[in-house]
C-alpha cells in the first residue's frame, strides 16, 4: 500500500467530518461571538447594594447639591440633587466627572517635604512638627506678621479657620484669590458699605443686560445660570450680551452687541448718563442715594458723552441710547458684571458702573432684580486668645490689597516681607497674570506650605505639602457665593473614606495650632474639625446635618441700603489693554475648561472642541479680516509685551476684527498626561495692572501681534 | 521518435501509468485513503465530544463546601439569604454581613468547611469569594423582581434544585468567554431537558414567548 495524495485527502476529509458532527464548531462560533462582545480585559465594576448620599459639590463656587450613587459603599456616579435650592437636580460636566478627581494621577497621596528640589514622603506627625517648628521660630523672633496666607475664599468655616489661625498667630496678611464673589462683595462694599454682597435674580428678571458675563460659560453658579437661561424663552425675558466675541452666551442671547475689549466700563458709564439725561432713573430709590450723586451725574455727562464712548466702544451712539432706554423701561431689568466667569482680573470700576445701572433703575431688592444682600453670618467663631506676639503682629500693615499686590511687594522689597506662606485651595502660580512673578515671589519665601489635593503649579513651588482630601472625602460647610439670589449654605459630606493619606484642611489647621501650643492651642480648643464645625455653625447645624443644607435667606432682602457714588464720582481710571501692539489678546472662558482649582478632569478635557485645542496645540480665535498672511489651522507666533507662544490659528468670523481670543485653563505644567502639557497658559502672556481704587489686577487683556510661524 | 511525437501519439507516459493505477481491481491508494479517513474521523469526533469540553472549561473549587440543604432547613426558605432589597434590586450571593446575622467567628458546626469559614473569613473580616454559577455577563440587565414578584416564578425554574444540594460542585469557567458553564449548560451541544439546564438568551426568549406572547426586545435586557 502506498501513501499518496488520496490518503491525505482521506485524512483531511475524515478530520473535517469528525469535527463537523462534534460540538466544536457550533460551540466555538457561539463563544467567539460572545468573546468579541465582552472583551475580557474590559473592567466590569462589581455589583452590590445601591445607596445614595447627598452632598454638595465644591469644585467651583457654584455649590450645587449632588447625589452620589454608591454600590456597596463605593461611589460610582454623581448626579444633581433634586430640589436643592441652587441647582434643583441639574449638574455640570465637571460635577458629574467629580469621581475622576479621587483617582487623579496628580493627587498628593501623603504629606511631602521638598528636599533638594525633590519631594519626599513624610508622615503626618513629621509634617505637622516641621510646620510647627518653622512657625514657632517665626513667632519667637517677633516676626508673626511675616506669615501670609492665601485662600480661595473668605467664606465658610475652613477659610474661617485659616483666618482664625492668622489672627491668633498675629498676622494681618490673609489674602483671598480674586473670584466673582470677591468682586461682587467689593462692589457692594464700595457702593453700599461693608458687610454686603450682590445677588442677581436671573430666574425672574425680564431683561438681562450682560456685560460679557458668560452665563453659559461658567459665570456665577453655572447650573443655576443654565436653568435661568433655559426658562428665559418661556418667560419672554430678553438677554443682551455685550461682548467682543460671539460666545455661547452671545449666541443664545436675543442680541449680541460686540464691544471693543476694555471699554465695557465706559459703556456702562455712558448708559448711566443716558438714564440720567432721559430722566429714566427711579426717583424713589434715588432718595437713598448719598455721597456724590450730583457729582456723579455731572461727571458722567462731562466725561462719558455717548458720542465719545461710541467711538471707543465701537457701538453707535444711537444703539447705546436705545439699549440703555430699553433696559430702563423693562419691568425687571438686571445688569450683570464680570466678564467670562467673572473671576481673576476684572475691574472694580466696571463692576461698580454696571451695578450703578441696576441702582438707577431702582430694580434693587425686588423680585427679578439685583439683591444687595448681607454677607452670610451663620458662623460664630469665638474670639481668639491673643498673646503679645499676636497683638503686635496683627497690628502691622497688610502687604497689599490683593495677592497680586503682595507678590509685587515681595518682589520689589530687598527685605524678606514674608517668611512663611500658607496656600489653601488656590493655584496663584498658574492663575495670576504673569505667574512668573508669583513664582519668583515664592522663591523668596523660605517656607511655603501648600494645602492642596493635587500636585499643581503652586504645590510644586512649595516646600511642604499637607494634602487635603477631595470634596468627596471631607466634611465642610459650603456657602453659596456666586451671585445667587438666594443665600444657601450646604454641607459637603464624605461619601467615602479618604482614598489616600489625606486630611481635611480644617483638621490640619487645628492640629497645627495645637502643636504650636500656648495661646495658639487655646484658640483652637476643638478636638477636630467636625467638633469645630458643629460649634461655630451651631445655629444652622440641625438643618445642615439633617437636610444637607440651610436656607439662610430667600427672596429679596428687606434691608434698606444706601448707595454711595463717591468712588465713581472720582472717575477712576479705566484700565485698557497695555502695550503698543496693534491687536488685543483677550482670555476666553470655556465651560469645559476650569480656570482655577482643580484643573480639568480627563473627561472634561476630552470634551473640548478641536477648534479650541487641537492635539497639544491651543487654537486662538481671530477674525479672517485681521488674519493677514495667516491660514486657518496653521501655526502662528503670538507675541505680547509679556511673552510669546506658538499657537494654531482658528478663523472665526464671530470675533471682532483686531481681537485675538485664547482660552483659559490650558498650559498646565504638572505631571498629568491627561490634562497637562496641552496648549498655553494665557496668563503667561499678560502682565498684571493694578487698578487704582481696588488694588486688584484689572488686566483682562493685553495688546498683541500675531505672525505666521 | 521525438518526445513530442510520443506525447502526440500516445498521450502522456505518466498519464498512461495513472490510468493503470485507477483500475478498480488494483486500487490500493483508495483503500488507504478510506483508512485515513476513518482514523481522522474517529480522532476528531471523539476529541470534539470528549476532549474539547475538558479543554474549553477550567474547573475551580469553591472556597469551601456549602450545604444549601442544611441552610434551607435552618432558615426555612431561599429568601432569607437571597432576597430582594427595598429598592427592588436583588442581593444575589449574601455578603458576610448577612452571614453574621446567624454566624460568629466561632464555628456553629463541626465540619471542616465551617472551621474554614469561621477562621479564614469571619475572623479576618473578609468576604467569601464565591464563584457564582448563574452569573450573567455585564451586558445583560436582569431583574429578579420582575420575574419573582411580577411573574410569580419560583427559584427552581431557572436555578434548579440547588437548594437541596449538600455539597458545592466545582465551578466551570469557559476559558474563552469567562462565562460560567451553567449559562451554556452542562450538555456540550446545549441540549436541555429541564428549564434550569441552560440560561442563554434563547432560553429567555422561549419562555417570554410562551408567557407573554412575544420574545421581547433587545433593549429590555441589553441596556
Amino acid at each position: 500500500m502506498k501513501v499518496d495524495r488520496r490518503s491525505f485527502l482521506g485524512l483531511g476529509l475524515g478530520a473535517v467530518a469528525g469535527i463537523a458532527i462534534s460540538p466544536v464548531g457550533a460551540k466555538l462560533t457561539d463563544d467567539s461571538s460572545i468573546w468579541t462582545q465582552n472583551w475580557p480585559w474590559t473592567p466590569v465594576p462589581p455589583d452590590g447594594k445601591i445607596s445614595y448620599d447627598h452632598s454638595v459639590c465644591s469644585l467651583c463656587p457654584g455649590t450645587c447639591g449632588i447625589t452620589v450613587r454608591k454600590i456597596d459603599g463605593r461611589p460610582v456616579k454623581i448626579e444633581g440633587r433634586d430640589t436643592y435650592p441652587v441647582n434643583n437636580g441639574g449638574a455640570c460636566l465637571h460635577g458629574i466627572a467629580g469621581l475622576q478627581y479621587l483617582y487623579d494621577p496628580c493627587r498628593v497621596t501623603t504629606p511631602l517635604k521638598k528636599i533638594n528640589d525633590r519631594f519626599e514622603p513624610i508622615s503626618w506627625k513629621e509634617a505637622i512638627a516641621l510646620a510647627a517648628g518653622h512657625l514657632g521660630r517665626i513667632r519667637k523672633n517677633d516676626q508673626a506678621h511675616t506669615l501670609a496666607c492665601i485662600t480661595d475664599t473668605d467664606q465658610g468655616s475652613v477659610a474661617g479657620l485659616f483666618s482664625h489661625f492668622m489672627t491668633a498667630f498675629g498676622s494681618p496678611n490673609h489674602f483671598v484669590m480674586p473670584t466673582l464673589e470677591s468682586w461682587l462683595a467689593l462692589t457692594a462694599q464700595t457702593l453700599h458699605g461693608k458687610g454686603y454682597t450682590l445677588g442677581f435674580d436671573l430666574e425672574n428678571a425680564d431683561f438681562i443686560l450682560s456685560f460679557g458675563a458668560g452665563i453659559l460659560e461658567g459665570w456665577g453658579s453655572p447650573v443655576a445660570c443654565f436653568k435661568a437661561n433655559s426658562s428665559r424663552k418661556q418667560r419672554k425675558a430678553k438677554l443682551y450680551q455685550i461682548e467682543h466675541r460671539l460666545s455661547t452666551t452671545a449666541a443664545a442671547a436675543d442680541r449680541w452687541i460686540p464691544v471693543t475689549p476694555g471699554t465695557e466700563a465706559d459703556l456702562a458709564m455712558a448708559m448711566c448718563g443716558v438714564l440720567l439725561t432721559e430722566n429714566l432713573f427711579d426717583s424713589e430709590f434715588a432718595a437713598g442715594f448719598k455721597g456724590g450723586f450730583n457729582r456723579f451725574n455731572a461727571m458722567v455727562q462731562q466725561k462719558y458723552p455717548v458720542e465719545k464712548v461710541a467711538a471707543a466702544t465701537g457701538i453707535s451712539a444711537a444703539d447705546i441710547k436705545k439699549i440703555a432706554i430699553a433696559f430702563a423701561r423693562a419691568k425687571m431689568p438686571v445688569a450683570i458684571p464680570g466678564k467670562g466667569r467673572g473671576d481673576g482680573a476684572q475691574s472694580l470700576k466696571e463692576f461698580a458702573a454696571v451695578h450703578t445701572l441696576n441702582c438707577l433703575t431702582g430694580n434693587v431688592n425686588k423680585k427679578g432684580g439685583t439683591f444687595i444682600k448681607p454677607v452670610h453670618d451663620y458662623l460664630a467663631f469665638p474670639d481668639p486668645v491673643l498673646d503679645t506676639a499676636a497683638k503686635d503682629g496683627f497690628g502691622k500693615a497688610k502687604l497689599g490689597a490683593s495677592v497680586q499686590e503682595m507678590v509685587t511687594n515681595i518682589n520689589q522689597s530687598a527685605d524678606p516681607l514674608v517668611t512663611a506662606l500658607f496656600v489653601y485651595n488656590a493655584n496663584p502660580c498658574y492663575t495670576l497674570n504673569d505667574p512668573s512673578q508669583t513664582r519668583a515671589a515664592f522663591e523668596k519665601i523660605p517656607f511655603v506650605v501648600s494645602f492642596s489635593s493635587f500636585m499643581d503649579e503652586t504645590a510644586m513651588a512649595s516646600d511642604l505639602i499637607l494634602p487635603v482630601s477631595t470634596f468627596l472625602e471631607r466634611l465642610e460647610d459650603v456657602p453659596s457665593r456666586a451671585g445667587l439670589a438666594n443665600s444657601v449654605v450646604g454641607l459637603t459630606r464624605p461619601v467615602l473614606d479618604p482614598v489616600f493619606d489625606t486630611r481635611s484642611a480644617g483638621d490640619t489647621v487645628i492640629q497645627l495650632a495645637k502643636t504650636l501650643g500656648g495661646d495658639m492651642a487655646r484658640s483652637f480648643a476643638w478636638n477636630n474639625y467636625r467638633a469645630c464645625l458643629e460649634d461655630v455653625a451651631a445655629g444652622v447645624w440641625e438643618d445642615l446635618s439633617g437636610n444637607g443644607y440651610a436656607l439662610l435667606a430667600e427672596g429679596p432682602p428687606t434691608d434698606s441700603v444706601e448707595t454711595s457714588f463717591a468712588f465713581l464720582s472720582d472717575n477712576p481710571q479705566t484700565i485698557y489693554p497695555q502695550g503698543d501692539y496693534a491687536l488685543t489678546l483677550v482670555p476666553i472662558d470655556n465651560m469645559r475648561l476650569p480656570g482655577t482649582v482643580p484643573a480639568a478632569s480627563p473627561f472634561a478635557i476630552k470634551t473640548v472642541s478641536d477648534r479650541v485645542l487641537k492635539g497639544k496645540d491651543v487654537c486662538v480665535e481671530i477674525n479672517p479680516d485681521t488674519a493677514n498672511g495667516l491660514t486657518d489651522g496653521g501655526f502662528a507666533t503670538l507675541t505680547t509685551p509679556t511673552g510669546s507662544a506658538r499657537v494654531r490659528v482658528n478663523f472665526n468670523e464671530g470675533i471682532m476684527p483686531g481681537v485675538i481670543g485664547m482660552v483659559k485653563g490650558l498650559g498646565h505644567t504638572f505631571d498629568n498626561k491627561y490634562v497637562a502639557g496641552k496648549g498655553v497658559n494665557i496668563h503667561e502672556l499678560i502682565s498684571p495692572v493694578i487698578e487704582p481704587g481696588s488694588g486688584l489686577d484689572a488686566a483682562c487683556g493685553t495688546t498683541a501681534a500675531i505672525s505666521k510661524a | 521518435m521525438s518526445e513530442l511525437e510520443n506525447k502526440t501519439e500516445h498521450g502522456s507516459v505518466d498519464g498512461a501509468t495513472e490510468g493503470a493505477a485507477e483500475d478498480p481491481k488494483n486500487d490500493t491508494g483508495l483503500g488507504l485513503g478510506v483508512i485515513f479517513f476513518i482514523v481522522a474521523f474517529l480522532i476528531c469526533f471523539l476529541s470534539g465530544w470528549l476532549l474539547f469540553p475538558k479543554l474549553l472549561y477550567s474547573k475551580h473549587e469553591q472556597p469551601f463546601n456549602f450545604d444549601h440543604a442544611l441552610h434551607v432547613q435552618e432558615t426555612g426558605d431561599c429568601e432569607s439569604c437571597h432576597f430582594l432589597r427595598d429598592d427592588g434590586t436583588f442581593s444575589g450571593i449574601p455578603k458576610m454581613a448577612s452571614c453574621l446575622d446567624c454566624h460568629t467567628d466561632e464555628p456553629m458546626g463541626e465540619t471542616r468547611d465551617e472551621a474554614i469559614f469561621a477562621s479564614e473569613y469571619v475572623a479576618k473580616e473578609r468576604e467569601v469569594p464565591w464563584y457564582v454559577y448563574a452569573k450573567q455577563p455585564d451586558c445583560v440587565f436582569f431583574s429578579h423582581a420582575a420575574h419573582i414578584e411580577a411573574a410569580g416564578m419560583d427559584c427552581v425554574t431557572c436555578h434548579g434544585h440547588i437548594g437541596e444540594s449538600t455539597t458545592s460542585r466545582p465551578y466551570e469557567e469557559n476559558r474563552l468567554t469567562g462565562y460560567s458553564r451553567d449559562i451554556w449548560g452542562k450538555n456540550i451541544w446545549g441540549i436541555k431537558k429541564n428549564s434550569w439546564d441552560r440560561m442563554k438568551m434563547d432560553d429567555c426568549a422561549v419562555c417570554h414567548k410562551e408567557e407573554t406572547g412575544h420574545q421581547g426586545y433587545c433593549f429590555q435586557c441589553h441596556k
